[in-house]
């Protein structure tokens, strides 16, 4: 097994494009979770909203830039949708139906009854021509050193992806650093004291929601573009869950926690592979026990048990501070 | 295979695991259809509106109804091996299968570009077209049948929430692991194959005795640590991920049916037709939930256990021992939701995910009847499940769900306590 090989594949995965629309997503399940404490369990379903609006949008002869502007609105008002039902109560009923809306919406657009919008279970191919044609780099050309190489094709997606993840980050530093953030943290803290400091809560936890699920939205036009294809079974619940590894592993409530999650977590991911892979091809009794397509469930185990552990034992992820992350009370 | 083909072959697999969404090559057009006829004596006769689903590795990729003329086809994303079902419940009174246990094929293979046939053989019986008062009976029965499996789920994630305050998203798979151990006791060659009324019994122990751990692993240790209700609530749904995916690993992805009453012919009750299993499942349901009535009023833990709900400080004031309490709650909520994931999964099939499916429609009936209320879950259950039925008159079979989500925004948005909840509660 060559290990040289493992770790430049792995490097890849880890700065692609998957990554940074991870990140950018993990910014959005940040800002929800972490800073305002919203228990947002179908963050999946913005991301697949910002997706379709865009490619909807786009199919019906719209240009791509148009589309994604939709895109984001759609994501937000998703946010809005959810919110105004749920967020006067109690933490739990966001989180019922955020999970139970996310698996309703991704049902609806597979269904035989929105084809004639979403095209079912095949899903709406090729509408970001536009974006590729303003590519600068040679599609086709090699870029990088030795054999850590990437498409021109790939290496403008990256670029894209990571300064989009890169303007996001900074523009949620701002806004933390705002009165608005503070009054964000304020709720996460004590709810009822930020009441009785005359703030309405309900419409800075709804604001917190939408702009959270607008930037899903932007990671789920990135995934879609990037691919050129939107499909429904690309959306489902596991994405949610991984999110959730990556806010808490880089730490939630912190501003690069979720950069840092997201590369940390998919650099992970890419080794227990690798190590399962060649413990497939190396280990007879392995290589008959554990299938491809096991390998692939028990690492979704892995994410799950991930979730609990380090909830349990390490709330603030990498970079986070004990003190802020809500374990110890209410 | 060669070591270095398999190899070769392994890398590729991770490589679409790593890249999550594969893309997928749509080469043109191939689809699985077929004609449906019944065959009485030497006549053939077309049956229309048969629903036909298609399933890969456990997703459903397409579900089409026969026309007129029998005819139909479902378009597949590509070449591959799929699963086909007919579902029996749409089938016109009168008419079945001549092969019970052809209800689906799998290993369908469809090649590139291929439009392949499947045959199901229908006969038996007459051919009578169902009469609007038949079909809505049929259905409120199903209904209640539905409703019969959401309430026994639902009871045990309120009583829950009643006593420590969390919804535990992991309950879900509860409802699956009860379904998979009857499936373990009774069908599986590995088990002992005793019949499925027997089965129940372990099944239902198997799923009290994972909810006595839980707590006893789980959740008491993080109460003692005072961990917080939004942490907690995050683990569990950590745990239920795992779980499932775990479910998969063991049970694979194909949803398969409880040997013992699968094809079970309908019976005729005042006009309306009615599968044996669904009544015994409505009964049986109806007495257990009057047990946990019973209970909860009359016995010394049921009363400890509303007491609790009520205020556990207080409770504990008074000399209750609030963590044995819980813990009780635990075990009941374990064996009712593997007794209703047993039902779940002999009127449909055993699934991997049969829980998270019905997570929604569970989630709706506790929040139509009360957050923490164990009768406002029964009665939430019961009207979910007629309601999510009967709703197929009105709307495709497809947007079940849907209604059942309908049903939850809109009870938040008139009455966020429920039915029978408490306002306190909500805030």
């Amino acid at each position: 097994m060559d290990w040289a090989n493992i770790l430049i594949d792995g490097i890849l995965a880890t700065i692609g494009p998957i990554t940074a629309a991870y990140a950018i997503s993990a910014i959005g399940l940040n800002l929800q979770f972490g800073y305002a404490g919203l228990l947002n369990f179908g963050h999946v379903a913005f991301m697949l909203v910002g997706a379709y609006g865009t490619a909807i949008t786009v199919d019906f002869g719209a240009p791509l830039w148009l589309g994604v502007i939709v895109g984001i609105i759609a994501a937000a008002l998703l946010g809005l949708l959810l919110g105004l039902p749920t967020l006067r109560l109690r933490a739990d009923y966001l989180a019922i139906t955020t999970i139970a809306a996310a698996e309703v919406i991704r049902l609806l657009v597979r269904s035989n009854w929105a084809r004639p919008l979403t095209n079912g279970v095949f899903g709406i191919q090729g509408f970001a021509d536009s974006f590729f044609t303003l590519n600068p780099f040679p599609a086709s050309q090699i870029y990088g050193v030795g054999s850590l190489v990437v498409t021109g094709r790939k290496l403008w997606v990256m670029i894209v992806g990571w300064t989009v993840a890169a303007i996001i980050t900074l523009f949620i530093r701002r806004l933390i650093k705002s009165p608005w953030g503070r009054v964000l943290k304020a709720i996460r803290e004590d709810e009822d004291a930020t009441i009785s400091l005359g703030k309405n809560v309900f419409a800075y936890k709804l604001q917190a929601l939408m702009i959270g699920g607008a930037i899903a939205g932007i990671a789920g036009i990135l995934l879609a573009v990037e691919q050129q294809n939107v499909t429904p079974d690309a959306y489902l619940p596991k994405i949610t869950f991984i999110l959730y590894v990556i806010v808490i592993l880089g730490g939630a409530g912190t501003i690069l926690g979720p950069i840092v999650g997201a590369i940390t977590f998919q650099f992970m991911f890419f080794t227990i592979d690798a190590l399962m892979v060649s413990a497939q091809a190396n280990i007879g009794w392995v290589g008959d026990l554990l299938t491809p397509a096991a390998a692939g469930q028990i690492k979704l185990v892995l994410v799950g048990i991930g979730m609990m552990v380090l909830m349990i034992f390490r709330p603030q992820g990498i970079l986070g501070n004990r003190e802020e992350v809500l374990i110890d009370e209410r | 295979m060669s070591r270095r083909a398999r190899f070769a072959w392994f890398w590729l697999a991770a490589i679409t695991i790593v890249v999550m969404t594969p893309f997928a090559s749509f080469a043109a057009g191939e689809s699985i259809g077929g004609t449906l006829i019944q065959r009485l004596g030497d006549e053939k006769l077309p049956v229309e509106g048969i629903t036909i689903t298609v399933i890969q590795d456990g997703n459903t990729i397409g579900t089409g109804e026969s026309g007129a003329d029998g005819k139909w086809e479902i378009p597949v994303p590509g070449a591959g091996i799929y699963m086909v079902r007919l579902e029996t419940s749409t089938l016109p009174e009168g008419v079945a299968l001549t092969d019970p246990d052809k209800q689906e094929l799998s290993d369908v293979e469809v090649r590139d570009g291929q439009a392949k046939k499947v045959i199901f053989p229908l006969g038996e019986g007459t051919f009578s077209t169902v009469s609007p008062y038949a079909r809505v009976g049929a259905l409120f029965i199903s209904g209640l049948k539905l409703g019969a499996i959401i309430a026994l789920s639902a009871v045990g994630l309120s009583l829950v929430f009643g006593v420590t305050g969390l919804v535990n998203f992991a309950h879900a798979e509860m409802v699956t692991l009860g379904a998979i151990a009857a499936y373990f006791f009774h069908g599986s060659t590995l088990g002992p194959q005793w019949p499925l009324v027997v089965a129940i019994v372990p099944a239902v122990l198997v799923g009290a005795g994972f909810g006595w751990l839980q707590d006893r692993a789980l959740w008491r240790p993080l109460r003692n640590r005072h961990t917080g209700l939004v942490a907690m609530m995050v683990v569990s749904i950590g745990l239920s991920f795992a779980l499932r995916n775990l479910f998969l690993i063991i049970f694979g992805g194909e949803p398969r049916a409880y040997p013992n009453f699968a094809g079970q012919p309908p019976i005729q009750f005042l006009g309306i037709s009615m599968v044996p299993k669904q009544l015994a499942t409505i009964a049986i349901s109806l007495i257990v939930l009057a047990g946990v009535g019973l209970f909860l009023q009359r016995s010394r833990s049921g009363t400890a256990m509303r007491a609790v709900a009520d205020d556990a400080d207080l409770a504990e004031s008074s000399g209750i021992n609030v963590n044995q309490i819980i813990l009780i709650t635990w075990v009941l909520a374990g064996g009712l939701a593997a007794l209703g994931g047993v039902f779940f999964g002999l009127n449909e099939a055993v699934q991997w995910d049969m829980g998270f499916k019905l997570l929604l429609l569970i989630f709706a009936a506790v929040v139509l009847g009360g957050l923490g209320t164990a009768y406002g879950a029964m009665a939430g259950g019961f009207i979910v499940g007629v309601a999510v039925e009967m709703s197929t008159l009105v709307f495709p079979n497809e947007l079940k769900a849907a209604v059942g989500l309908g049903v939850l925004i809109i009870m938040l948005l008139i009455r966020p306590q429920g039915l029978l909840g408490s306002k306190e509660r909500i805030g």
